[in-house]
């Protein structure tokens, strides 16, 4: 009896009170196997609590119950075509059909992944000719795709760099930086960078943080196609952020999620890595294949320490193999061979190279086409950042009340912070869209 | 001055280094014991004819793309794989309280569990439950728990080096000392590296004590089908223990049974009272999962997905499975046939008696030294053997060898 009691004292909600009642209805029936009243109370679990939805991937999952035939996704950031489409690189499938062809086997890759897709992979953030590269002092290992290489990243730092616990975001960062970083034990900061007044960089608030930060602390940097605004630092004021953090002595974390996908120019879009380490800084990098390659389920990313020299990356190297190994043992093999054998096969590069200028170009077209519908609805607003912004985010300035509205009336879903992924917007449903945004704005 | 300049080379993991070596040695006579991967007689990898299969169709299919899974993974390979590991008719998976998450292979499912249970097991993030593994045990067993900051991972008394066997009351006594709501991670079948199972009574015994005393019940089955040829003969532990009304974890492997070893293909099963527990422990093992590989890959999920939803496919997998269980039983007898016939001084039976993809011969690490030194045959320093190494054209040449070794090494 004292069970039933303390059971309708712990119920904190009408679901858990119909539940409740069920379970005593069906006392005789509802767990044969164990024969006793099932009650949180004699769960291991009783205490764990209902987690929240994931702020970016929940936000698929809500659009996925919704049955509105105009609803539209502009959650998650994950490219479309202009049917709105998954779309699938005919680089990729020829890639496919390649390895298919060749019958290999299984078996386990090293725990630092497939050495063709390693190499290719910091060549392609690097540059071909990096100085880097050719003194082998640079240690890169696959990951799964980009989340894993921070995960990897954020636990060697917290590991073996005793210098500093601090790791200053830029303001707003990607929604998952924070939790992964914090996981790793490390304490998470920010620095100014979004000027919600102009929509565009905070460039003197940005100098005026790293200026302040203690020595040694680590900067995370977004390599271009910053997540969530889309606002990139011009090469001159990212060569004064350059000087700065060297003056400050900071460690340089760099993630470059969507190389290729910024300006349609792989070599552009890592200007800023390859400068950075021209200057001198030994940056720690991470990539993702998801977006640029089309690969997102099949988890393909790196991570890169530049080191002194080559006797220093082998011993970061080994490291990376212990801390990998707990977690994973080693990374999955399918889309590492992909990305590969486009990247080390001449026609496949090429093919590739045209695909992603075709899906920014694609991007950048909406941005337009949004902008020019919006002025059509007879908005007041300035809009010119939709234009202005970069790569496949756009940092509408929409409050969360109105993004509410904008889910609610329009069956548009997208973050709370006013993000829109331009990858799902289509010259069929820009017009739709413009409209909800005019309404829930004007 | 480098950031990193302190930082030391770590000792390579032993058994890649191993690899690492074989590759290395020039000796034609070489044979590699050590990486726990199936190979034909041939002594080549194989891939799963109904694997080659499926991949055709995967291929074939346009309207498939690589778009991400869910944060758990694809939901039609989470709930086949939890049904071969409980059984199809398992009461648990009827009365809705088995949950799964797809995860990077058995390490990745381990790694999951690990995680949460740290987190929310035994009070909120209590580092100091402790954590047992057998003695011995696959060697990641510790890192994996360790990083999950278990701050005491010990051993439970399993292999009893005099008698080869199992030390069944070392095991049920470490069982009853252990302070209440430690965890054991139990192997389900093939025990990784003995072979050496308990019995059915003896995991009955093993589950009375557990169940009275409160210890967290952690399945890792890596090998089901490998053991004994069977999926069912080798579930029979971790069923076993549903029976008894555990709420438990059990993590599963496809590399194996699968052999598709570097697709990362796993699951952790989870067994909870009912089904609202369950909805609560996925939804914070999806924020674990989000901060550390966000969804996992999609091939191999899709491909054991299709393969175990499949009638035809299912049972050409279940065929495949045999053939690998058969070869390594064979060449089983034949090792302990040709040691007896050599008269190796000491009993060989544990070869045969043992089951799985390793043999711990009982050689000493001097003795190990010298094969691999002398004879370039790789095996690990704990005497454990890939019996899957073996192949009817070097068998005689090991035999000899192990004879040679243990009569010239002490």
């Amino acid at each position: 009896m004292l069970t039933a009691f303390s059971v309708i004292l712990r119920l904190d909600s009408t679901m858990s009170l119909l539940k409740y009642c069920k379970v005593i209805s069906s006392i005789g029936t509802f767990s044969p196997s164990l024969g006793v009243l099932s009650t949180r109370n004699s769960s291991w679990w009783g205490g764990v609590q209902m987690g929240p939805p994931d702020p970016i991937l929940g936000v698929s999952e809500a659009f996925k119950r919704d049955t509105s035939p105009k609803k539209m996704n502009l959650g998650v950031g994950a490219y479309r075509d202009d049917h709105g489409k998954p779309f699938v690189l005919d680089c990729v499938r020829k890639a496919e059909a390649l390895i298919s062809s060749k019958q290999l086997d299984k078996e386990y890759l090293a725990i630092g992944g497939l050495g063709d897709f390693t190499k290719s992979c910091a060549q392609l953030a690097l540059g071909a000719d990096s100085e880097v590269l050719k003194s082998g002092r640079n240690i890169t290992v696959q990951t799964i795709s980009g989340t894993g290489s921070l995960c990897i990243g954020a636990n060697f730092l917290s590991r073996f760099h005793s210098a500093s616990r601090d790791v200053y975001l830029p303001k707003p960062s990607w929604g998952n930086h924070t939790p992964i970083f914090r996981d790793a034990g490390m304490q998470l900061k920010a620095y100014r960078y979004y000027d919600p007044s102009t929509c565009g960089f905070d460039f003197s608030g940005a100098l005026d943080d790293i200026s302040k930060m203690p020595e040694k602390s680590v900067i995370m940097l977004h390599a271009c196609a910053h997540n969530p605004t889309g606002v990139d630092p011009k090469p001159e004021q990212w060569k004064e952020i350059a000087d700065l953090v060297k003056k400050r002595d900071l460690l340089v974390f760099f993630d470059m999620a969507y190389q290729g996908f910024a300006s349609g120019d792989i070599d552009r879009d890592a200007w800023a890595v390859r400068h950075f380490i021209e200057q001198g800084h030994n940056i720690v990098l991470s990539q993702s294949f998801a977006k640029n390659m089309g690969l997102y389920g099949e988890r393909v990313g790196g991570f890169t320490v530049v080191c002194n020299d080559a006797e220093e990356a082998k011993r970061v190297e080994s490291q990376l193999k212990i801390l990998i190994r707990p977690i994973y043992s080693n990374p999955p093999m399918n889309g590492a061979r992909i990305a590969a054998a486009i990247l080390n096969t001449p026609d496949l590069y090429k093919i590739w190279l045209e695909e992603v200028h075709g899906m920014a170009n694609r991007i950048i077209k909406m941005r337009e086409q949004l902008a020019v519908n919006l002025k059509n609805e007879g908005s007041t607003h300035n809009w010119q950042h939709v234009i202005d912004q970069i790569g496949m985010f756009c940092f509408t300035g929409l409050k969360p009340e109105q993004v509410e509205r904008l889910t609610k009336e329009f069956s548009v879903y997208m973050t709370k912070d006013g993000r829109i992924s331009m990858a799902g917007v289509t010259s069929g449903n820009v017009g739709y869209l413009a409209h909800g945004i005019h309404t829930v704005t004007k | 001055m480098s950031l990193f300049g302190e930082v030391p080379q770590a000792i390579p993991v032993a058994v890649f280094k191993l690899s690492n070596d074989f590759k290395d040695d020039p000796n034609p006579m070489k044979v590699n014991l050590g990486v726990g991967a199936y190979r034909t007689d041939e002594g080549q990898p194989w891939v799963l004819p109904v694997v080659k299969k499926v991949e055709k169709i995967i291929v074939a299919d346009n309207s498939l793309n690589h778009e991400y899974l869910p944060i758990l993974g694809l939901p039609e390979f989470r709930s086949s794989a939890s049904k071969i590991a409980l059984g199809e008719d398992s009461p648990a998976i009827q009365e809705n309280r088995v949950g799964a998450v797809q995860c990077l292979g058995g390490t990745g499912a381990l790694k999951m569990g690990a995680e949460f249970l740290r987190r929310w097991y035994n009070g909120n993030d209590n580092m100091k439950t402790p954590v047992y593994v057998s003695a011995p045990t696959w060697e990641n067993h510790n890192s994996v728990f360790a990083n999950a900051g278990f701050e005491d991972v010990r051993p439970y008394k399993y292999w009893d080096a005099e008698k080869r066997g199992l030390d069944l009351a070392g095991f049920l006594g470490d069982l009853e000392t252990a302070p209440k709501h430690s965890i054991f991670v139990l192997h389900a079948c093939a025990h990784n590296p003995t072979g050496t199972d308990p019995t059915h009574v003896e995991w009955m015994q093993v589950a009375e004590v557990m169940k009275r005393r409160k210890l967290f019940v952690f399945f890792d089955s890596a090998y089901q089908g490998f053991a004994s040829g069977c999926l069912d003969k080798d579930a029979w532990a971790v069923r076993y223990f549903v029976t008894q009304g555990f709420e438990m974890f059990c993590a599963q492997s496809f590399s194996k049974n699968f052999g598709l070893y570097n697709e990362r293909v796993g699951n952790l099963t989870i067994v909870a009272r009912d089904a609202d527990n369950v909805r609560r422990v996925l939804s914070q093992m999806e924020k674990i999962v989000r901060v550390t590989w966000s969804n996992p890959p999609s091939q191999g999920a899709r491909l054991v997905a299709i393969t175990l939803n499949t009638a035809e496919l299912f049972a050409e997998w279940k065929d495949n499975v045999k053939t690998m269980a058969d070869r390594v039983l064979s060449m089983r007898a034949s090792l302990q046939a040709k040691l007896q016939a050599l008269g190796t001084p000491g009993t060989w039976g544990h070869i045969t008696q043992q089951i799985g993809m390793f043999s711990f011969t009982g050689l000493n690490p001097k003795q190990v030294e010298y094969m691999i030194k002398e004879r370039s045959i790789y095996l690990m320093a704990s005497g454990r053997i890939n019996m899957c190494g073996l192949t009817t054209k070097n068998i005689d040449y090991v035999a000899k060898s192990i004879h040679e070794t243990v009569v010239n090494v002490q």
